[in-house]
Order: C-alpha cells, then sequence, then structure tokens
C-alpha cells in the first residue's frame, strides 16, 4: 500500500512543518521548546486557549533567552494550569487577581528595572473578560505608561471558567447563559462591540497584533516580534472554546480559522498607531460557514436577519482591513 | 536631625530613609503630600534605581506593589478611605500571599456622604484584612513606625499598614526628629524576600487552594499577626537602643496604676485624652488611659494586664459598627472576657467631628458614675435628629438625609420644611 504524503493540512494551505526549512519551523517544532505549559494541566479537549498559551509562552520564552516573568489573570488558564499543589508552569509565574493582571505586571516590570535585571522580560495574559471587561483599566494604563510589558489576551468570546456567560466580546446572536437564545430578540445583544486591539493601538503604543490558533506560526512570529520590542505591547489571540462555543473539540483549529476566512477575526499588526499588516484571507467563507458548525449560534441560522448583519460585520472587517485582495506570492523555501 | 516639618512630609522622610524600590500611588486626600514628596526625592534621583509609578487607580497601586514585591523589590503605597476601599480585593490579595509591603493609611472617613476629614472607618473595614496595623499618635511616631514596618513586614513576611489620622497629623507642622540614613541603615537590613519571581528559579505564586489547605493557609496567616506580638515589642526595645525614643508600642499606659477607670484609645486622639486624664486627675479622679499601638494583631494578653486594675473600661472611637456599637470596644471585650469589667464606648470624631477635652471630660464624668449611654455618640445633635426622624414619619419623600442635616443645622439654604 502506498501512503499519500500530505504537504498541506487538510483543506488548508498551511505548510506542514517538516516541509520547512528548518529555520522556518515552529519553536514548537523544536527539540529546544520550553515546554512553559507543560503537559498535565487541566483544560477541555480542544481547548484553544491552552494551544495559543503553549505556542505564545515558548515563542516568548524563545525570543528572550529564557529570561521571562509571567503574571497571569483569574480565569480558565489560570485555574487549568495551577490546581494547588501543582502547575503546569516551567517559567516564574503569578497570579494575584481577576482584573489587576496589566498593573501587577507593572510592578514586576518596575522591580526588574529597580534591581537592574535588564535582561528578563514580563509578560501579562488573560482571557477576554479578564482583560476586555473587568481588568480594562489596568490594561489602559499600562499601555498610557508604556510600561514595558507585553500583554496577550485569550479571546474566546465569553466567561468560560465560571461557566459561559457573556463578555464584551460575545458576539452578536451569541448563546451564553446570561443571554439565553429567548425571547423576540434570542442570544447576544447586536451591539457596537468592543475591539480591544484597536483600543490599544488608540494609545499609540509601539507593537499591536491580533492572532490566532489557525495560524500558529504567524502567532508565534507576532510574539517573537513583540518580544525584539520595549514598551507596552498587545497581542490578541483568537481561541475557540469547544465547551462554551458548543463545538466539536475536533473542529478547534477549523472554527479559528473560519473566523479569518469569513472576515470576522482580522488578523493585522500595528506598529506605534497604525496598521503595518494585515493578513489577506485566502479563501472567502460566508459566515454562516462558521456559525454553523457552533451549537451557541443554533437559534440564529434560519434568522436572515441575524445573519445578514453578522455578515455585514464580516463584509465591514473586510473592506476595512482590505482582507480581501491579490494574494502576494512568497517563497517559503 | 530635629525639623519643624509636616506629618506628610516627615513620612516620605522617612520611607525615603528605607530606600524604597518600587512606590506607586494614585492621589486622594489626606495622603496626597506623602506621595507628591516621594516623587520629588526620587525623581530628584536621591533613591537611586527606585521606580515611582504614577497608576490609573488605588486597585492598580496596590497590584503594581504586589507584582514589585513578588519579584524581590522593597514595595510601598500610600492611601486613605475610599482608596483603601477600592483596592480592597488587592489588600485582601498582598496578605494572602505573604507580601512584606508597607503602605500609610491616612485615616480618613468612608462615604456617602463623601466626607475627606478624619475618622478610623477605612482602617476598620480592612482590619481583618491579614494586614498589621499599627496607629500614630503624633507625627515623630508616625515616622518611627515606619522604620519599624518595613522591619516587621519584612522579617514576617507580612503586609504592613502604618495609620496615621488624616490633617490632625498629615497636615500638621510639629518638631520631628528625622533619623539619618546611617541609623535606619543600621536598624533596617536588606530585604531578604522568602519567595521570589527568579527565572533561574521558577516558582508558581498564587496558584488555586481548595477545602483540603485553605484553612492550613489562613491559620498560618494567623499565626504571622501572633508573632507580630512578640516581634512588635522586640522591634521597639531595639529601635529605643537604636534611636533613643520610644515608639512602636502595642499597649501605652498612662496613669494607670491605682486608676479605677482606664481609658482605651487609638491614634492622635490619645493626647487629649491624656490632657482631660490630667484635668480629671487635679480633680481627685481615679482615671487612666491605655493607648493601642497596634490594632492589628490586637493585643489581647497585654491590654488585659493594663487594664487588670480597672473597675471601668472606656473605649473612645473614631468608627462605628453600624448595627452594633463600637468596634474597638468590642475587642476590648474580647481583652477582658470572663472579668466583670464593664466596657462602655464613645464613637467620636466621625468624619472629622472636633473631640473638645470638655466633652470627653463631661463623658468620661458620666462613666466613672456609670451613668453613660452606650454606645454614646458625643456630641450628637439629638434635636436634628428628631427633627429628620419626625420628617421622615411624615413625608414618604423625605429627600436626602445628608441635604436636610446641612439645611436644619443652617449650614446650607432655606431650612427644610418644619414638621
Amino acid at each position: 500500500m502506498q501512503q499519500r504524503v500530505k504537504y498541506y493540512q487538510t483543506g488548508t494551505f498551511t505548510v506542514g512543518n517538516r516541509l520547512l526549512d528548518e529555520e522556518k519551523r515552529t519553536v514548537q517544532a523544536t527539540k529546544e521548546r520550553n515546554n512553559s505549559l507543560t503537559c498535565g494541566h487541566r483544560a477541555c479537549q480542544g481547548c484553544g486557549e491552552a494551544l495559543g498559551a503553549r505556542f505564545a509562552i515558548d515563542a516568548a520564552m524563545n525570543a528572550v533567552n529564557n529570561k521571562l516573568i509571567a503574571v497571569n489573570a483569574t480565569g480558565c488558564l489560570e485555574v487549568f494550569s495551577t490546581p494547588y499543589p501543582e502547575s503546569s508552569w516551567r517559567i516564574p509565574w503569578i497570579h494575584s487577581l481577576f482584573g489587576n493582571a496589566p498593573a501587577v505586571a507593572t510592578g514586576v516590570a518596575a522591580a526588574l528595572r529597580a534591581r537592574g535585571e535588564t535582561k528578563t522580560r514580563v509578560i501579562a495574559q488573560g482571557g477576554d473578560g479578564g482583560t476586555v471587561d473587568i481588568g480594562f483599566g489596568c490594561l489602559s494604563g499600562m499601555f498610557e505608561r508604556n510600561d514595558d510589558v507585553l500583554y496577550i489576551c485569550y479571546d474566546n468570546e465569553a466567561y468560560m471558567n465560571t461557566g459561559v456567560q457573556r463578555s464584551s466580546r460575545t458576539p452578536p446572536g451569541a448563546r451564553t447563559a446570561t443571554t439565553p437564545p429567548v425571547g423576540e430578540h434570542p442570544g447576544n445583544s447586536y451591539n457596537q462591540g468592543k475591539n480591544p486591539a484597536l483600543i490599544a493601538m488608540a494609545h499609540n503604543i509601539p507593537y499591536v497584533a491580533t492572532a490566532s490558533v489557525a495560524d500558529l506560526h504567524d502567532l508565534e512570529d507576532k510574539v517573537e516580534k513583540a518580544m525584539s520590542i520595549s514598551g507596552a505591547r498587545y497581542v490578541h489571540i483568537h481561541v475557540p472554546c469547544p465547551l462554551g462555543w458548543g463545538a466539536k473539540p475536533s473542529n478547534t483549529i477549523r472554527l479559528a480559522r473560519l473566523a479569518i476566512e469569513t472576515g470576522l477575526f482580522p488578523l493585522f499588526e500595528a506598529e506605534d498607531g497604525e496598521i503595518v499588516d494585515t493578513t489577506p484571507i485566502r479563501k472567502q467563507q460566508p459566515v454562516d460557514e462558521y456559525l454553523k458548525l457552533q451549537r451557541r449560534f443554533a437559534h440564529i441560522l434560519k434568522d436572515p436577519l441575524a445573519l445578514e448583519t453578522i455578515q455585514a460585520m464580516a463584509d465591514r472587517n473586510i473592506s476595512r482591513f482590505n482582507l480581501v485582495r491579490e494574494m502576494e506570492v512568497t517563497n517559503n523555501g | 536631625m530635629l525639623k519643624q516639618i509636616e506629618g506628610s512630609k516627615a513620612v516620605a522622610e522617612a520611607i525615603a530613609l528605607c530606600r524604597p524600590e518600587v512606590i506607586s500611588a494614585y492621589p486622594i486626600t489626606p495622603q496626597t503630600h506623602i506621595v507628591e514628596d516621594l516623587s520629588q526625592i526620587v525623581k530628584k534621583g536621591a533613591l537611586g534605581n527606585c521606580q515611582y509609578i504614577n497608576v490609573e487607580s488605588e486597585f492598580a497601586a496596590m497590584s503594581c506593589v504586589i507584582g514589585a514585591s513578588a519579584t524581590g523589590a522593597r514595595a510601598y503605597t500610600a492611601t486613605s478611605s475610599q482608596g483603601l476601599l477600592f483596592m480592597a480585593e488587592a489588600v485582601y490579595n498582598a496578605s494572602g500571599m505573604g507580601l512584606p509591603i508597607v503602605m500609610t493609611l491616612g485615616n480618613r472617613a468612608i462615604g456617602a456622604p463623601i466626607n475627606i476629614w478624619n475618622d478610623h472607618s477605612d482602617s476598620m473595614s480592612m482590619a481583618n484584612s491579614g494586614w498589621i496595623q499599627l496607629h500614630a499618635e503624633t507625627n515623630q511616631e508616625a515616622v518611627d513606625l515606619h522604620i519599624i514596618a518595613f522591619r516587621l513586614a519584612e522579617q514576617l513576611s507580612v503586609p504592613v499598614m502604618v495609620c496615621m489620622d488624616g490633617f490632625i497629623l498629615t497636615h500638621a507642622y510639629e518638631r520631628v526628629d528625622i533619623p539619618t540614613q546611617e541609623q535606619v541603615d543600621n536598624f533596617l537590613p536588606k530585604f531578604e524576600p522568602v519567595q521570589m519571581l527568579d527565572p533561574d528559579e521558577p516558582l508558581t505564586m498564587g496558584a488555586m487552594v481548595g477545602p483540603e489547605a485553605f484553612t492550613e493557609v489562613r491559620y498560618l496567616s494567623h499565626h504571622k499577626q501572633l508573632q507580630a506580638l512578640e516581634v512588635i515589642p522586640q522591634l521597639a526595645s531595639e529601635f529605643e537602643k537604636q534611636f533613643g525614643r520610644k515608639s512602636g508600642a502595642m499597649v501605652d499606659p498612662y496613669h494607670t496604676i491605682d486608676a479605677d477607670t482606664v481609658v482605651v484609645s487609638l491614634g492622635s486622639i490619645n493626647g487629649t485624652i491624656k490632657d482631660t486624664i490630667d484635668i480629671l486627675r487635679e480633680d481627685r479622679c481615679s482615671i487612666g488611659s491605655v493607648k493601642l499601638g497596634a490594632f492589628r494583631p490586637f493585643p489581647l494578653a497585654e491590654l488585659r494586664e493594663a487594664l487588670s486594675g480597672a473597675r471601668r473600661v472606656i473605649v473612645v472611637e473614631k468608627d462605628v459598627a453600624l448595627g452594633l456599637g463600637g468596634i474597638v470596644a468590642s475587642n476590648v471585650r474580647m481583652a477582658l472576657r470572663g472579668t466583670s469589667t464593664p466596657v462602655y464606648t464613645i464613637i467620636a470624631g466621625l468624619g472629622g467631628r472636633p473631640i473638645p477635652s470638655k466633652s470627653l471630660d463631661k463623658a468620661f464624668r458620666q462613666a466613672m458614675d456609670d451613668d453613660i449611654e452606650d454606645p454614646l455618640f458625643l456630641d450628637l445633635n439629638h434635636e436634628v435628629i428628631d427633627r429628620e426622624l419626625a420628617r421622615m414619619k411624615e413625608q414618604r419623600r423625605s429627600g436626602p438625609v445628608a441635604e436636610n442635616i446641612l439645611r436644619e443645622i443652617g449650614l446650607v439654604g432655606h431650612s427644610p420644611r418644619k414638621v
């Protein structure tokens, strides 16, 4: 029997690590990876946040010679990684409160500066609730002071740790425990939304990027780039949550990719408040391709107005960030 | 060096002598002058590499010093009143993690109604947070207590709050002996943390703890407080040897030998209380007082000993447990449990109301006759209260109480509608 050689991951254009030159492979594919968030943690099957954190922190560690301190907001990542007396973290790691990770990180960075330890760098991380809602004041303060901290938000679009309640990142129409699919307007309200990456850019901080677990090369590149810069930096990573979204654990990457390909989650980079790069959509998809794989949207699939509204959001992102355009041909070797 | 100096400025100089490495603060009256002065000292370069972080809230201030302390830096902040409440979650977090942060609290009332003046409602709200709470009577003591506080905090790995009465101390110009750098360096060794975020020795801080271990963790926090009961007197005695003056006594008696009546209080009001006792003693009254220098840990045994000869105890306190009465008095009763000594409560000085010696004199005499309301709200304007109660009874929409009272006493506008 002849084995079929796959050059690309199924149904994608993403080239597998095996086919790349060694220096172009992900940090995660190397023997030198630190396993900063190591095995044994209690994340659910198919957890996008665990995957995102593993790639992000190892990439950061690789970029700073393993001299890294991490501050974690309360949330899934904190709870599943540190059930006392166990810890999955192989880096110095502190959890203080839900809403103060950016300020604690400011203090860590200040202490390092005071003690002349210029080589050790600081990361703060949290979910969308800890970042965009309860921790937003502290985050804005950290940005405004341009403290030497990379803040990473793992966005799974609701308060998953407390049982899937709405956050300000929950998309319109989505069912959560506090936006039930009942009544005249089922699911989450169709508000204006809150885009923390754009708000981060409004602080004119040196680096802002959005990333996704669907493109782990890009995610690692952005984290590494962030670590090469000093001052306040923000990376917002889209991380599907099978439990909260009502999706198959095996669909985590597919959903993350569809979020990009529909235009609902645009990938971009900004420096000093200006967008410097956006990732074009390779194969544009209608939003219902994304929505139909998630039970949280089940009640709106037959609602043309809801679909139209969500499609309009995607279209607005596509035009705003110029996501559908002639592809530049790059040679990956 | 002797200086005629504002309390806040003196405290700022004392903090600077303690060589903090990270200071994080947010403005709130009446502690603001302390952090203003410190920002000057840091900006002038007098503290070397010390980082002064202007944050966006008190919650961030405490969070910032939590991060700094966990990274091995000597860290300091200051606040008052609403600021302490706004950082409350982080206040508990700092002590839960055993981080030796020192914080000055310029004691101030808590709103509503908003009030910037002195009382002890703020520190009392955090009394059970696991922080050590020291109270200064004078600005000299405020200076000295801060130096003791860093040593105490770092020795036990527990945060310490130094409470000083807002305005009465923070804004008062007094003669203060500011120690030399050499004196402070001899007393306060370099900070050696018991736990630290360090890439060379990675550890996890702030892990989740379930029912299987939470009680033990809390017990150890309680144990630290009990240890402080022994360590504070040791440090006070060492301080006296090195600096040549007494500071940091948890229980400081004044004419208690053979006194039938003993007054107990915290902070700056002890000055007025001692003056009042002098007057009463001239009148052959058998009265003395005890100044409490620490509210947490509460010196149960030492206080019980100091009150052992008293036939009655009067607690003067600048706070009130609404629906109960005295907070300090309840703690004093705990020290006297099993005895039949009555403990009377005088609630005084709320929201900065002056506590005149004359009023104390009258109340103390009532207590000495065992004919005193408990709790007694000192100088309460009963007429105004009665009129407001009548108004509330008569009309459903009686309006905001605070404004009505101000009108009643003629401070603003026309009088409220007469009943």
